[in-house]
C-alpha cells in the first residue's frame, strides 16, 4: 500500500521528469523562447515554432469559456437555489451522462451538427464564408464537454455557502434575489474563479474531439471562423510521422510537456484557491 | 415602490434565463444522443459488430468492428482490473491507517486531484516515452499499463469520495471489538461500500473504454483480433476517429455506427451506475 501511495505522488514528477528529458535534444538545438513565440512550423527543415499552436490553444481555450462559464454559472445558481424536484430529477443524470461520454463523440457531433451549422448559418450572418472547420467550431464543442465538469464544481461551491449567511440577508430585508446576487456570488467569487480555472485547463488539454473539428491549419488564426491547430492536436496528428526523424520527436514531447506544465499550474492556483476559502467558512 | 418593482422585474428576468440554460444544457445531451443515433442505427448491421474488417474495408467494402470492441473491452477491463488492484488498497489506506494525520491525507487527495487534471494525451505521451525506454512496441500491453495511469487517480478519489462517508465510530467500534486495521479495511469499510465502490469501478470502465487519446500511441491499431497483450490492439475510439477520417460516404457512415455503439456503452455504463449508487445511499450509516 505504502509502495503504491509513492508511486502515486512520484507519478506526476516522474511524467515531467520523463517528457522533460525527451525534449532536451531540441532545447539543446534552440532556445525555449524561439521554439515558443517563433511561427515558421517546417519539421523537416528543422523549425519547430509553436507560436502558431499555442495561439490556436488559447482561441479555442477561451471561447470555451466565455460560452460555458456564463451557462455554467446560470444553471448552477438555478439547480441549488431555485430548481423545482423535476428539474433536478432531469439534471443530475443530464450532467453525469454529459461528464461519461467520451470525447471522441463529441467530436463526431461536433462533425455532423456544429461544423454544417456554423458554415451554414452562422458564417453567413457575418459575411463570411468558411468550412466550418473553425476556431469556433473547435470552442463551442469544448464548452459543450467543460459544462459537466464546472458545473459540478460550481454546484459544490454553491453548496458550502453557510445557511447562516442567506437567513442574516433575507432577515434584514433583502429579497431572494438581492441574498443570491450580493450574498451568494460574492461570498463564492473565488470558488467560482477557480472553477472556470479548472475548465480552463481541462479545455487546454482536450485532444480527439478538438481536432475532429477545428481544422488543423498550421497558421496563425486570425479570426474564429478561420481552421487552427492547437497544441493536443498537433502532438496526436503527428505520431507515427515523428518516429523517423529524433528532432520531431522531441519537438512534440516538448509541446506534451509544455501542455503539462501550464495545465498542471492552472490547476494548482484552481484548487488551492478552493481550499483557501473553504478554509474561511 | 418603483425600485421594488425593478428589482422585483429583475429576479424574474434572472429566472427565466437561468432556466433557459439548465434546459440549454439538457436539450444538448439529447441533441447530442438523438443526432449519433439517427445517423448511426441506419448503417447498424449484426456484419458490423460480428465481423472484423475484410479486405478493402476502408473503401466501403464487407466487414465490422468487432476487433475495435474486443480490443476496447480487453484495454477498459485489464487497466480498470489493475487499477483496481492498486487504487482499492489505497483508498483504504488513506482513509484507515492515515485517518489521524489529516493534512498527509489532504495532500494526497491534493495529489490525486492534480493527476486527475492531467490531459490524456500528456499520459499518450508519457506512455509512449516509456515503452520506448522499457523496450516495447505499440501492443495491448503499453496501453494498458497507460490507461492505468490514467485511470488511478480517478478510481482512487472516486472510491475515497465514497469511504469518507463512512461515520468514524464504525472504525472506533470495530476497533473496539479486537479487529485488526486490515480486518477494518477489508471487512468493514469494503463490505460497506460495495455498492458505491461498484459505482467508481464503473466510472473508471467508462473512462477507459471512451479515451482516445492516450490509446493512440500506445496501443496502436490493427485489423486482426486481439490475441496476445504484446500485439497492437484496435479500440472504439480510434475506429470512429480513423472511419470517420476516410472520405469515402459507406465508411464515414459506418463511423457514425460504432459511435452509436460506443453511446450504447456508455449508456449502459451509466444506467448500471446509477442502480449501484442508490443502492449505496439505501446501506448508508447516518
Amino acid at each position: 500500500m505504502k509502495v503504491a501511495l509513492v508511486l502515486v505522488i512520484l507519478l506526476p514528477f516522474v511524467i515531467g521528469i520523463g517528457l522533460f528529458l525527451k525534449s532536451r535534444l531540441i532545447l539543446q538545438d534552440v532556445s525555449l523562447w524561439e521554439l515558443l513565440f517563433s511561427s515558421e512550423w517546417r519539421p523537416l527543415a528543422g523549425k519547430f515554432g509553436f507560436f502558431p499552436f499555442i495561439v490556436s490553444s488559447l482561441w479555442v481555450t477561451v471561447i470555451s469559456l466565455l460560452i460555458a462559464g456564463p451557462i455554467c454559472l446560470l444553471t448552477a445558481i438555478h439547480l441549488t437555489q431555485y430548481a423545482d424536484n423535476w428539474v433536478l430529477k432531469i439534471m443530475h443524470p443530464v450532467i453525469d451522462i454529459l461528464a461519461g461520454i467520451p470525447s471522441v463523440i463529441y467530436g463526431v457531433w461536433g462533425t455532423l451538427v456544429i461544423v454544417p451549422l456554423i458554415s451554414r448559418h452562422i458564417a453567413p450572418l457575418f459575411n463570411t464564408e468558411t468550412s466550418g472547420y473553425s476556431i469556433l467550431a473547435g470552442g463551442i464543442v469544448l464548452a459543450v464537454m467543460i459544462i459537466p465538469f464546472v458545473l459540478n464544481i460550481l454546484i459544490e461551491v454553491f453548496k458550502t455557502i453557510p445557511i447562516e449567511l442567506t437567513e442574516a440577508s433575507l432577515s434584514v430585508g433583502a429579497s431572494k434575489w438581492q441574498t443570491i446576487k450580493l450574498v451568494h456570488i460574492r461570498k463564492a467569487f473565488p470558488g467560482i474563479i477557480s472553477a472556470f480555472g479548472l475548465g480552463l485547463s481541462r479545455s487546454f488539454g482536450e485532444t480527439i474531439a478538438v481536432l475532429m473539428v477545428v481544422g488543423n491549419v498550421s497558421k496563425i488564426p486570425g479570426g474564429v471562423f478561420e481552421p487552427g491547430y492547437p497544441l493536443p492536436a498537433l502532438i496526436a496528428n503527428n505520431y507515427g510521422e515523428m518516429l523517423s526523424i529524433p528532432l520531431y520527436d522531441s519537438a512534440l514531447m516538448l509541446a506534451a510537456f509544455v501542455l503539462l506544465i501550464v495545465v498542471v499550474l492552472f490547476n494548482l492556483a484552481s484548487r488551492v484557491l478552493i481550499i483557501r476559502t473553504e478554509r474561511y467558512k | 415602490m418603483k425600485r421594488q418593482t425593478l428589482i422585483k422585474a429583475e429576479e424574474i428576468f434572472f429566472r427565466v434565463i437561468m432556466f433557459m440554460s439548465s434546459m440549454i444544457i439538457a436539450a444538448t445531451l439529447f441533441l447530442i444522443i438523438f443526432s449519433i443515433f439517427y445517423k448511426g442505427l441506419p448503417s447498424l448491421s449484426w456484419d458490423m459488430v460480428s465481423q472484423t474488417p475484410k479486405g478493402g474495408f476502408y473503401f466501403g467494402k464487407e466487414g465490422g468492428i468487432l476487433n475495435a470492441i474486443v480490443g476496447s473491452i480487453y484495454l477498459a477491463g485489464g487497466s480498470t482490473l489493475l487499477a483496481l488492484v492498486i487504487g482499492l488498497p489505497l483508498a483504504l489506506f488513506i482513509n484507515i491507517h492515515l485517518v489521524s494525520k489529516k493534512k498527509l491525507v489532504n495532500a494526497i487527495r491534493f495529489f490525486l486531484d492534480l493527476l486527475w487534471g492531467i490531459p490524456s494525451i500528456v499520459y499518450g505521451a508519457f506512455g509512449f516515452t516509456l515503452m520506448i525506454y522499457l523496450g516495447l512496441k505499440t501492443s495491448l500491453l503499453a496501453g494498458i499499463i497507460t490507461v492505468t495511469l490514467f485511470i488511478l487517480p480517478i478510481m482512487v478519489r472516486a472510491m475515497d469520495e465514497v469511504i469518507k462517508t463512512i461515520p468514524i465510530g464504525l472504525l472506533e467500534a470495530s476497533y473496539s471489538l479486537g479487529s485488526t486495521k486490515s480486518e477494518t479495511a477489508y471487512r468493514i469499510f469494503f463490505k460497506q461500500t460495495i455498492p458505491g465502490m461498484v459505482t467508481a469501478i464503473l466510472l473508471s470502465f467508462g473512462r477507459a473504454i471512451g479515451d482516445a487519446a492516450s490509446v493512440l500511441f500506445t496501443t496502436g491499431y490493427t485489423d486482426h483480433m486481439p490475441t496476445s497483450l504484446t500485439q497492437p490492439t484496435a479500440t472504439l475510439p480510434l475506429a470512429i476517429f480513423f472511419q470517420l477520417s476516410v472520405p469515402i460516404k459507406e465508411v464515414q457512415n459506418r463511423a457514425y455506427a460504432s459511435a452509436a455503439i460506443l453511446v450504447f456503452i456508455i449508456l449502459i455504463i451509466s444506467i448500471l451506475s446509477r442502480i449501484f449508487a442508490r443502492k449505496f445511499q439505501k446501506n448508508q450509516i447516518k
